[in-house]
């Protein structure tokens, strides 16, 4: 006999800190003295996220979301919810909720996420087709094929409102209309697939969940603009997400849904894939199209541009892999429904890779407009080890660095570029203070300094002197003018490169510049880095009035650089240390400082 | 394969999603679902998936279903299971070893209990489902 009703209870690491096995031993007792053992089962999760808001607990099957719940509120909960079946109203997220249980739409409003792209991620299989015909696979392309003209559908995404997701944000309907546009005859549609931003995974994951929504997608855009063929270039090192797109594109062809006469509706498209060798700038459309046609990937002057003339000199399409997986949806829902997501300016939603110093890394989609402190705070489940807020990173090398006075600023393309950085394709890397921004900086730089394809001077020099210069400033060896010459060549650089790897490659260094200079300056004028990750400007000491000898940081020390008798004050020898910092985490008495 | 019509098509669909509404008509009502994405294979996910088949055929069970999926989205918690039983909620486990694969065969596809210490929170509402 299966149980009735489940009461989560939430044992991360915040949660159970704030009494939540307490709590949950409480409701365990409640349930057993109202005879509901058999009936009502209590858990404990790991980490729910909302480690804000904390002790959570999570009454299923209703979904019903308590939050700040303390061991003596357990009483109440087993009275009232689960003798009765009403909810507690204030101990509810938000107490909107109790209206929808009874209500016929259970929406939990406690959840920020909204999952269009991953919609089927993580729930059908990806190698079976049959599991996306299912959850209403193809039927956009019904829809599209039998009941609508190409320029209906062009129509319908231009109204929808979705730009590109590649990071520009150029509306998407607008790229397929001036395509539409251009005198019949062979035309190519091209996702692009050629993931590149360091920390960004959610082309591939989708790819790898989701492979069919993707093939689904680009035929409904070679319908629209009148292309015959597709191609999807992806990179070589994404082993598994191109044998789940071989397996689709094998199984939609014996189906009939990719090839000549597609469901006999008389429109014929058929999809090949292209790899890529894993360089950065290949990314850049019309690189990536000389690498298509097996040259060697290097951006040309813009216009002409790929919609006009693209691969071979036809009209070719370039969209990247999560705004395709947008359309299906967009046809199926229709375009109010999906610009009713979003803000004024960027409707639908937006995935990130959520990465660095935060509790509950993930795959995350977001309706945009949702602001980053609900992103990092609430999904991320905040910061680890109690670690401060400092800065949180969007679009990867292209992009720049956002400081904690913009927590609250809702997301869209628009609101980004205004304080400096890129929505790009979505990697969010967050960081805390003990993350230097410097270092950052030229991490990003040696990144884009390698990846640069040479082609133009201000992108090939300009790269490299910017990241001399920081590397010059790490070392403990600035000065105040290379920060001046530094801002001189960002400008340079953003004004006078080909193509948008390089016009951005200077954001990190720009927006580091505006937001932090106060650490640029610590470090020429002090040689000082307050993170510690600078290692030639740090120097580690131990207080001899601490110290009490336990000799735990000599046993931990790699480099030996640390002596002492057992109970006598330790030290350190500068000569020897390899500023690691294992010394200052390990000494339990606060006696070992960097600065 | 012959190649779909429109109707074929339709028919198809409507079938899978009968199929999958009616689970007992194969004799497997429940479904344990491992998340494969290159994320969850690096994290463990094939161990787990191992792990999961060989203690249902240990135990003899013939209504359970292992199938794979894509990522749930659940980075810091991979690898993932997630567990589909009749008359109770899906759920999702995260940390999911050889060992706590194990567990989940042993204490919710057979003891028909939730497991302890490995829950994580479905992130989003389904959109497709709430048409």
């Amino acid at each position: 006999m299966a149980y009735q009703q489940y009461l989560l209870v939430c044992g991360g690491t915040a949660c159970t800190s704030g009494q939540s096995l307490e709590l949950a031993a409480n409701l365990e007792k409640g349930i057993e003295a109202a005879g509901l053992s058999e009936r009502v089962q209590v858990v404990r999760t790991g980490c729910l996220g909302f480690c804000e808001k904390g002790p959570i607990v999570k009454v299923l099957p209703e979904g019903t979301f308590y939050v700040c719940v303390k061991p003596e509120d357990a009483a109440e909960i087993v009275k009232e919810h689960v003798v009765k079946g009403r909810v507690v109203p204030r101990l509810l997220y938000d107490e909107k909720q109790a209206k929808t249980l009874v209500g016929e739409e259970n929406i939990p409003f406690y959840q920020k996420q909204f999952r269009i792209v991953l919609r089927n991620c993580g729930v059908i299989d990806p190698e079976k087709i049959e599991d996306y015909v299912a959850r209403d696979g193809y039927k956009a392309l019904e829809k599209v094929l039998f009941e609508m003209k190409p320029e209906d559908v062009v129509d319908e995404i231009l109204k929808s409102g979705l730009r590109g997701r590649g990071g520009a944000g150029f509306p998407t309907g607008r790229k397929w209309q001036f395509a539409a546009a251009q005198p019949k005859g062979q035309k190519y549609m091209v996702c692009n697939a050629d993931e590149g931003d360091p920390g960004a995974y959610m082309d591939r994951s989708t790819l790898e969940g989701d492979p069919h929504s993707v093939l689904e997608a680009m035929t409904i855009a070679g319908y629209a603009i009148g292309a015959s063929k597709g191609f999807i270039y992806i990179r070589a090192e994404y082993p598994l997400a191109i044998h789940r797109l071989e397996v689709a594109i094998k199984q939609a062809r014996e189906l009939g849904l990719l090839g000549d006469d597609i469901l006999g509706s008389g429109f014929s498209f058929d999809i090949e894939l292209r790899f890529g060798a894993g360089a950065f700038v290949c990314g850049e459309e019309t690189a990536l199209l000389q690498s298509i046609e097996g040259n060697r990937g290097m951006p040309r002057p813009r216009p002409p541009f790929p919609a006009v003339k693209g691969l071979w000199g036809r009209p070719t399409v370039i969209n990247n892999v999560e705004t395709l997986a947008n359309i299906p949806v967009i046809i199926m829902k229709g375009w109010q429904w999906f610009s009713g997501i979003g803000t004024e300016t960027t409707k639908g939603t937006k995935v990130f890779a959520l990465t660095g110093k935060v509790n509950n890394s993930g795959l995350i989609e977001v309706p945009m407009g949702t602001t980053l402190r609900e992103i990092i705070f609430e999904i991320g489940g905040g910061i680890r080890n109690g670690h401060r807020f400092k800065a949180a990173q969007t679009g990867g090398p292209s992009g720049g660095i956002i400081p904690p006075q913009f927590l609250d600023t809702p997301i869209d393309y628009e609101s980004l570029a205004k304080i400096g950085s890129i929505m790009g394709s979505g990697g969010l890397i967050v960081m805390d203070e003990t993350d230097c921004v410097v270092d950052i900086a030229k991490f990003y730089l040696d990144f884009t300094v390698d990846e640069s394809c040479g082609k133009c001077a201000p992108c090939r020099i300009g790269g490299r002197k910017l990241l001399n210069y920081l590397k010059k400033i790490t070392d403990g060896r600035g000065t105040e003018q290379d920060i001046k010459d530094m801002e001189a060549i960002c400008d340079a650089m953003n004004k006078a490169s080909l193509c948008g790897l390089g016009q951005t490659a200077s954001n990190p260094v720009k927006s580091t510049l505006r937001y932090f200079m106060d650490e640029y300056l610590e470090h020429v004028n002090e040689r000082k880095c307050r993170a510690g990750k600078c290692a030639k400007l740090v120097r580690y000491s131990i207080d001899p009035e601490k110290c009490k000898g336990c000799t735990m940081c000599a046993r931990k020390c790699p480099a030996g650089a640390i002596s002492g008798t057992v109970r006598q004050p330790h030290s350190i020898d500068q000569t020897k240390c390899v500023k690691c910092g294992a010394c200052e985490s390990t000494c339990k008495f606060g006696a070992i400082s960097h600065g | 394969m012959a190649k779909l019509t429109l109707e074929a098509l339709r028919k198809m669909r409507n079938e899978t999603q009968q199929a999958m509404s009616m689970r007992d008509s194969s004799k497997k009502d429940v479904q344990v679902i491992v998340g494969m994405g290159t994320c969850g294979i690096a994290a463990g996910a094939k161990d787990a998936f191992g792990a999961i088949v060989d203690a249902i055929a240990s135990k003899g069970l013939t209504n359970v279903l292992v199938r794979q999926t894509g990522c749930m989205g659940l980075c810091h918690s991979e690898p993932t299971v997630e567990v589909v039983a009749p008359d109770m909620p899906a759920v999702i486990y995260g940390n999911v070893n050889a060992d706590v694969a194990r567990e989940i065969v042993e204490t919710h596809v057979i003891g028909r209990k939730l497991l302890d210490g490995h829950i994580c929170d479905r992130p989003s509402v389904d959109i497709i489902a709430n048409k």
